[in-house]
């Protein structure tokens, strides 16, 4: 693992998958890419206050999963949010006017890049301490048992969180009561920069489900259907009472930690093998190879996609900005 | 008149609102089989089910997260600790999570999350003895609720259920009123006396920030929570004796807090002394001068006295604790010095 030889450029195999699924996967993850792509320069010109962190070639974990729950499901995700956000189809115009402060944010630019949220979509939040948001999911889950709604909770991290008590806590007592929870470790290899071998004494995370007896897999993170089938089967098994499933998608930060950060501790090649194991351009090249879609129609969704970030920046733009007390409002909530 | 010990005032508001509302939830250590450490949670798993009262394993920060999560999705958990001591172990969880969630959503979430168990010096050592509730009044989001009688505890754990922020329900061992396992009598000290004990039968909400003046008098004001409320009533009564008529307030809630019934009281007596029995340094006591300061400082005729905790850990033998924290004579003392300057 973690060396060049491992990574998988294979196209993704869509044979006998519905069309339309393939193709919102597609536009999903074409969103989230220029969602990001456009923020960075944002971020160079100076336009956008605060600081973010960059999902680049992680998008097939966000939409691959998402893409197997129901519109009520819940999820919770991290400082490294805004793919999962896509997924679960949080108005884009709503997540940018946030990046930009915006009274019309998602969160009435209270929260920005790292707490988006959005609970008429099961976002539940992003939660900026590693490993916080996994008993928060845990609780959603523990919820939709009392409440008998049969809705699955849904927990993204990274392989940094798997070292995180809170893991351990929260993963028990979700086997100990089979509770409809999945957890899914997006793998990019890297906390900050301490690879998984450097921080884990075991580095096969999916591994670690054993301890709980609840079953862990690796899939092929850059695969968005293999991504989607694990969490499909997972879904299943959390909606028919057997428990939580762990997931760890395996995939790679092409980009460095935050904003800026230029990530020099990792060797060039490896991150080129990996740019050529793009999530994007494998999805592309098994709708090609399948027959599913033709260039033509790939072009006419890549452009989609840009209108529509296009679109939620010049919306954002045009929003309010927060007056400096609004926040004043937003501290507790009034019965 | 109905007289209840405090533990069997906050159990019965518990149950009340678990009848009334299927929402309600608890979540803790030996909540369910064994009934509570404390015995609070006592028969609630037999009347409610395996579904509403969770016997968890010792996760302090795992439960108080799924708690978390339960509230953003339409629950009202109430998350017991053992020791108040232990929920230092969740410290991130409550701090960074559920005091933060409603800002970082834009107002768009509510966590309906009742944080809630025992605290107190009661010869158990520095790990099981702290007061901690000055660490919550230090995060916005969180309201810090302190009953020091039956009849508040019952008024205020129903309104703490009902409000839709983190509360934490602080509960004094000492104030329990009944034997607890482990812990020997809780009824020990002399000052705790039998104020307030009747409580009715039907469920009633004391709407938190509504300070209760224990005692009505003229010269001096007395603010103090918890079991220093019981101190500090016996020494208004025995100042009363030699012609000192203290008035003693309880905030009840120190988040929010209710200045103006303390401001009121300063502009009639002009003198103030505040106990706490947490750590005198950055502690309840010091923010409570300061607001004083801010609101009241004209209606002043002498410094106000901070009678608080030594600014160290409790140690177990019981002559150290007792010189640790603030007893009958110390607060005594302090109104003395506060009359006198």
């Amino acid at each position: 693992m973690n060396t060049a030889m491992d990574i998988r450029r294979e196209p993704v195999d869509c044979a006998g998958h519905d069309r339309t699924l393939l193709l919102r996967m597609f536009r999903k993850m074409l969103e989230a890419r220029e969602f990001e792509e456009q923020l960075y320069y944002l971020f160079l010109t100076a336009a956008m206050p605060g600081t973010m962190h960059q999902a680049v070639g992680q998008e097939a974990v966000a939409v691959g999963v998402v893409s197997a729950l129901n519109p009520d499901d819940s999820i919770t995700s991290t400082h490294r949010g805004h793919a999962h956000c896509v997924a679960k189809d949080v108005p884009l115009k709503d997540m940018m006017a946030e990046m930009f402060a915006k009274r019309e944010g998602s969160c009435r630019g209270m929260g920005g890049s790292m707490h988006l949220t959005d609970f008429n979509k099961g976002m539940l939040g992003a939660f900026a301490i590693v490993g916080s948001g996994i008993p928060i999911a845990t609780g959603a889950a523990l919820s939709a048992r009392v409440r008998g709604s049969g809705q699955v909770a849904v927990s993204f991290f990274g392989d940094g969180a798997v070292n995180e008590g809170i893991f351990h806590e929260a993963l028990n007592m979700a086997a100990l009561w089979n509770l409809p929870a999945i957890y899914i470790i997006e793998n990019n290899q890297y906390a900050l920069s301490m690879t998984v071998a450097e921080s884990s004494a075991v580095p096969d995370l999916a591994s670690r489900a054993c301890a709980y007896g609840m079953p862990g897999l690796r899939v092929d993170g850059n695969d968005v259907l293999a991504v989607y089938e694990a969490t499909r089967e997972a879904a299943k098994r959390a909606r028919a009472g057997e428990g939580p499933t762990l997931i760890e998608a395996l995939t790679y930060r092409i980009r460095g930690h935050a904003r800026f950060e230029a990530a020099g501790y990792r060797p060039s090649e490896e991150v080129e093998a990996w740019k050529n194991a793009d999530p994007i351009e494998r999805l592309a090249a098994g709708l090609l190879a399948s027959g599913i879609a033709s260039e033509d129609e790939l072009n006419v969704i890549r452009a989609e996609a840009e209108a529509a970030i296009e679109d939620a920046i010049e919306y954002a733009q045009s929003c309010a900005d927060v007056r400096a007390e609004d926040y004043l409002s937003y501290i507790t909530a009034e019965n | 008149m109905r007289q209840l010990s405090q533990a069997a005032a906050i159990r019965e508001g518990i149950v009340q609102e678990m009848r009334l509302d299927p929402n309600v939830i608890l979540l803790g250590e030996d909540v369910g089989k064994f009934g509570g450490a404390f015995h609070i949670t006592h028969d609630m798993l037999d009347e409610f089910g395996a579904e509403r009262v969770w016997d968890t394993p010792i996760s302090e920060a795992g439960f108080t997260g799924l708690g978390i999560g339960a509230a953003l999705t339409g629950l009202r958990p109430i998350v017991e600790y053992q020791y108040l001591d232990f929920i230092f172990c969740a410290m991130d969880q409550v701090v960074n999570q559920a005091a933060k969630i409603r800002l970082m959503s834009g107002g768009r979430a509510k966590v309906p999350l009742v944080l809630r168990g025992p605290q107190g010096a009661t010869g158990r050592g520095a790990q099981h003895s702290q007061s901690i509730e000055a660490w919550f009044m230090h995060t916005p989001g969180m309201k810090v609720v302190m009953p020091s009688t039956p009849y508040d505890a019952k008024g205020l754990i129903i309104s703490a259920i009902r409000d839709d922020n983190p509360v934490l329900f602080v509960e004094h061992k000492l104030l329990y009123g009944a034997a607890s396992p482990g812990g020997g009598k809780a009824l020990s000290d002399s000052a705790i006396q039998a104020i307030g004990t009747d409580v009715p039968e039907e469920a009633y909400a004391i709407p938190l920030g509504n300070a209760d003046i224990k005692r009505e008098g003229r010269d001096v004001t007395i603010i103090a929570t918890l079991l220093m409320l019981h101190r500090a009533l016996s020494v208004a009564e025995e100042l009363a004796a030699e012609g000192v008529s203290a008035e003693v307030i309880d905030p009840r809630s120190l988040v929010p807090l209710d200045v103006t019934t303390i401001a009121a009281s300063i502009a009639k007596t002009n003198h103030v002394v505040v106990v706490s029995e947490d750590v005198s340094r950055a502690g309840v006591a010091a923010e409570l001068v300061a607001t004083i300061n801010d609101h009241c400082f004209y209606d002043l005729e002498a410094p106000v006295q901070r009678v608080a905790a030594a600014n160290t850990p409790i140690p177990f033998a019981p002559a150290s604790e007792r010189h640790v924290i603030p007893q009958v004579d110390d607060i005594r003392a302090a109104v003395r010095r506060v009359l006198s300057s």
